[in-house]
């Protein structure tokens, strides 16, 4: 037997591919896509197991910069190249990479479906609440009042909330994070990736060209901790610089509360497990309450669409053989020639 | 005993309410003429709504049959036996019944409650009143038939009642001198399960058969010689079964896996259930959530080293043009089939019409060439599959399919081919001389222009492609104007350099130069065929050309149709194909179209044929040329 040698360990850098990465200068893609790349370095998975899919937009143009295999698609129909591969290919390590225009509005179908088939894919989603390669449009998640050259008069349209709608349409792991909190960026990309289903991502992503400061509430020194709640398993939901504030549930009714106050027993203790509590969760959006960022919710126990397919798969083939030539002939065939029939 | 009249071929109509298993009826018969040797082909025409009204002309449901002892590749325009099971299918189907042909009705179906609803005057009965005078007409009370035969039977009345489709069975068969065995073991399989349902189904196919041996009703029995087929294993198939069949063994001969996604679309949903039945052959089957994931996903499964395969009809062919772009821009092997229905829009979903060929051919945002190839029979729809699917992986390209609702429901017998004597399927797999300094060129083209094949999963092949122009060779990104005119022109090239491997183009039938070329393509095959077989008996000078790629176009056609002096063309639509011909021959082709969602006639292709030779301009029903 011949004895491999350990290949080296790959880096972050060998993730990036010889092409020159072409946003805009300040954009928060930069940081998604070298934290994508570090996450894949902590988990050295080999760059020939890795496809990136992706539709049309800013972030689309991601698979380029990665030295994996990828396929820069159509616009909004990313989900679908997926299920192609996957089932073809059930080992390989997909990602797809979208956007709020590209995810959520022309391809919002593909998006929900693939959720809730629960294929095993990692979904990020980068959401700037605009529309970037087509210079600054209305998007699904642009708020109300939102003035661009789509809507000269401020926006009359409600947002998707993007985490609601994923864990709506069923997926097994939902989360949301930040550019600008690189660390926190790493290890949500981190679990999603290990997460074995559909793991659904929405990355706060800063457009400095059409829509700069959008999360800056989220994201300054001064306002970040009173309007971001960086939720974690097992722990209170507490926010404010020190931790002043609080979440608890009123049977369903979330109201915040002071630290001080309130007992610690009555402050709602987050279980991402707790898939109804999930979406009480999910929905905490504005004043008085904070935004939540992090794993909402995961459930590695529902199985993928692989899993069940293959299943079944397996089943089809203890009862039938494969036998091409039986299958061609069918139930009702019959000779001709040489007199006989 | 019974004298015996031989029969060169038979169309036989069943028609009925569409709970009375007319297509069960038809197709067990059409069997039972295949084991006699038969040749033959069908066509069921069933109501678009799932449960139309019992009763009403909207709820029939019809199988035509045609089998004989000579070459059959048409159902037939018209028909010799009609059997109507109620007023409402006497009244839709009587203008197939040729005269003096051989009508039974049953007598049941034609109260006052069904006279009524399929719209006979009160008072007024066919059955009676001598309007049916031109045909031989044998009244049966089927439905009291079977009470008889049933007398004894366990079963509900409504269940005795379904029988009687039986009865009809059991008839015909003692009407064409045909045995009762196959038709039983037939039986024997279906109710496997249900003894009682079988007991009775058995008895009431043998009342039929005793009935026509006692009755003294029939004049004579007919017998159809056997027809000269050309030895080897048979069965009979519809299109759509032929198509999953064509591409199972195509993904397996290439050792490569089959994806399927489909979204439920009438005509072709049946390719849909076929392929998820096939789990244990290597099919990946998906029903996608639309038309362009079905595509998109089977774009997925190429780039995976894989046969991405989708089947639609036209809405879903429209929404699938953006991914078609996206496929030909990416050089991968996918095949699109649009079983193509009458448009636009959603049109009339269960009938035939081939008006999306040049949506086909061009029916996508800028330079987007792809192969077009058309079946030309149920059967054929085997070999066309093949060949779409050999074409695709061969050369990296998309390429579309035309089928349409004929050949999809219809079917015919099919000579199984020994797997051997397919043609091989060699992709073309990446090599470590497709690599240039450690990096994977996956634009860098062979000698056809067909570029390497690189699969995910694969050590320093890692690329990636997509829908915005490629830089040649490398397959970055790039907006270099040399570069795009250059990729431009080597995706057209490389579709050229296909034609060129093609089987040269023959003629069909007829002489090889002379007055007058037939030209068809896809499902109108045998209708022409047959007409210009019929004329060329007549002495006509007269000759067809049936053109199975559509794109690129086979290399001898312009040649071919230089030596006539007419050309016609008969489409179904207002005249694609014919557009096609004189832009690409700067030939005279003149059209024959049809738009009715039927398929043509055979006396009709007869009729345009001697107009033609006339310089007489093709007659329009409607008055309407264009």
């Amino acid at each position: 037997m011949n004895q491999l040698s350990t290949p080296p360990a790959l880096s972050a850098k060998d993730y990036a591919s010889d092409q020159e990465v072409r946003w805009c200068p300040g954009c928060g893609d930069y940081a998604i896509l070298k934290q994508v790349q570090t996450v894949l370095a902590e988990l050295q998975i080999p760059r020939e197991q890795v496809v990136f899919l992706s539709g049309i937009g800013c972030s689309s143009r991601f698979p380029y910069y990665m030295s994996t295999y990828g396929l820069h698609g159509i616009h909004g129909r990313a989900p679908a190249f997926a299920y192609g591969l996957k089932l073809t290919r059930p080992e390989l390590h997909v990602w797809i990479i979208t956007g709020d225009g590209d995810g959520l509005s022309i391809g919002t179908n593909h998006l929900l479906h693939l959720l809730r088939r629960n294929l095993d894919v990692t979904v990020v989603l980068f959401n700037n609440q605009v529309y970037g390669l087509t210079k600054g449009q209305l998007s699904p998640t642009s708020p109300p009042g939102q003035v661009t050259p789509s809507s000269p008069w401020g926006s009359v349209e409600f947002p998707f909330n993007p985490v609601l709608l994923a864990l709506s349409a069923g997926a097994t792991f939902v989360a949301r994070t930040l550019d600008r909190d690189l660390a926190h960026l790493r290890m949500v990309l981190a679990r999603a990736a290990q997460h074995r289903g559909a793991a659904f991502v929405e990355v706060y992503q800063n457009c400095p060209v059409f829509n700069d400061g959008a999360f800056a509430r989220f994201t300054e020194k001064e306002s970040k901790p009173w309007n971001a709640l960086f939720v974690e398993h097992g722990k209170p939901l507490r926010f404010g610089p020190n931790g002043e504030r609080a979440v608890r549930l009123r049977t369903t009714t979330p109201e915040v509360v002071s630290t001080e106050e309130a007992a610690p027993s009555e402050l709602w203790i987050h279980d991402e497990t707790d898939r109804a509590r999930a979406f009480l969760l999910a929905q905490l959006w504005d004043d008085p309450f904070p935004r939540p960022f992090g794993v909402l919710y995961a459930d590695p126990s529902k199985p993928t669409y692989e899993e069940l397919f293959f299943e079944q798969v397996q089943r089809a083939r203890q009862r039938t053989t494969a036998d091409l030539p039986a299958l061609l002939r069918g139930r009702n065939w019959w000779h001709i020639g040489n007199g006989e029939r | 005993m019974y004298s015996t009249t031989p029969r060169r071929d038979v169309t036989i109509v069943f028609a009925g309410d569409s709970g009375e298993g007319m297509q069960l009826t038809g197709s067990y018969f059409a069997h039972t003429s295949a084991l006699a040797g038969n040749d033959l082909a069908t066509l069921p025409n069933y109501p678009a709504e799932i449960r139309a009204p019992q009763g009403t002309l909207a709820g029939v449901s019809s199988f035509q049959l045609r089998f004989g002892s000579t070459e059959i590749l048409t159902p037939g325009d018209q028909c010799d036996v009609l059997v109507a099971m109620n007023a409402a299918a006497l009244k839709t189907h009587l203008h197939l019944l040729k005269r003096g042909g051989l009508l039974i009705a049953n007598e049941a179906g034609f109260d006052r409650r069904n006279l009524r609803l399929a719209g006979y005057p009160e008072d007024s009965n066919p059955l009676t009143d001598g309007s049916l005078s031109d045909y031989e007409l044998i009244t049966l009370n089927i439905s009291q038939l079977v009470a008889s035969a049933l007398a004894d039977s366990p079963l509900s009345v409504r269940e005795r009642e379904r029988t009687k489709n039986m009865f009809v069975l059991g008839l015909l068969a003692w009407l064409f001198s045909r045995p009762l065995e196959p038709l039983e073991q037939l039986v024997r399989e279906k109710f496997a399960q249900k003894p009682e349902l079988l007991e009775a189904n058995l008895r009431v196919l043998r009342a039929g058969y005793a009935f026509g041996e006692t009755s003294e009703l029939f004049a004579s029995r007919y017998e159809i010689p056997q027809a000269p087929l050309e030895p080897g294993t048979y069965r009979s198939i519809s299109g759509n079964e032929a198509l999953v069949l064509g591409f199972v063994t195509a993904a397996h001969r290439a050792g490569v896996k089959l994806f399927y996604a489909g979204y439920p679309i009438t005509p072709a949903s049946e390719v849909l259930h076929q392929m998820e039945r096939l789990l244990a052959y290597e099919v990946y089957p998906l029903q996608a959530e639309d038309e362009m994931a079905a595509l998109c996903a089977a774009i997925g499964a190429a780039f995976g080293g894989h046969l991405g395969v989708t089947a639609t009809s036209g809405p879903g062919f429209s929404l699938m043009s953006e991914a078609l772009g996206l496929a030909v821009m990416l050089e991968l092997p996918v095949v699109v089939c649009d079983i193509q229905r009458a448009g636009p829009s959603t049109g009339m979903p269960t009938k035939p019409e081939q008006a999306d060929l040049l949506q086909a051919l061009y029916g996508r945002h800028g330079e987007a060439p792809l192969a077009v190839i058309a079946p030309a029979t149920p059967a054929d729809c085997f070999a066309a599959a093949y060949e779409a699917a050999r074409i695709a992986l061969e050369w990296m390209t998309p390429v579309v399919l035309l089928s349409d609702a004929f050949l999809a429901n219809g079917s015919d017998l099919w000579r199984i081919p020994e797997l051997d004597s397919l043609p091989p399927i060699r992709p073309p797999w990446a090599t470590p001389e497709h690599r240039s300094n450690g990096t994977f060129l996956p634009y860098q083209r062979d000698e056809r222009g067909v570029r390497p094949w690189a699969v995910p999963g694969t050590p320093g092949f890692e690329h990636r492609i997509g829908g915005l122009e490629k830089e040649d060779l490398t397959g970055n990104v790039s907006y270099d104007p040399l570069n795009h005119e250059r990729m431009v022109r080597a995706r057209a090239h490389k579709l050229a350099r296909l034609a060129e491997t093609l089987p040269p183009q023959t003629i069909t039938l007829g002489p090889a130069t002379g007055e007058l070329a037939v030209v068809s393509w896809g499902s109108t095959y045998g209708s022409v065929y047959t007409a210009v077989q019929e004329c060329l008996q007549q002495g006509l000078p007269v000759s067809h050309i049936h053109v199975r790629y559509l794109h690129p176009l086979p290399p001898g056609l312009g040649e071919l149709l230089a030596g006539f002096r007419r050309i016609l063309v008969p489409e179904l639509n207002s005249g694609q194909f014919a557009h096609l011909l004189r832009a690409h021959y700067r030939v005279d082709a003149r059209s024959y179209t049809k738009v009715q969602g039927l398929p043509l006639t055979v006396s009709e292709v007869v009729e345009a044929i001697q107009r033609a030779l006339h310089d007489e301009p093709a007659l329009h029903p409607t008055g309407i040329e264009r």
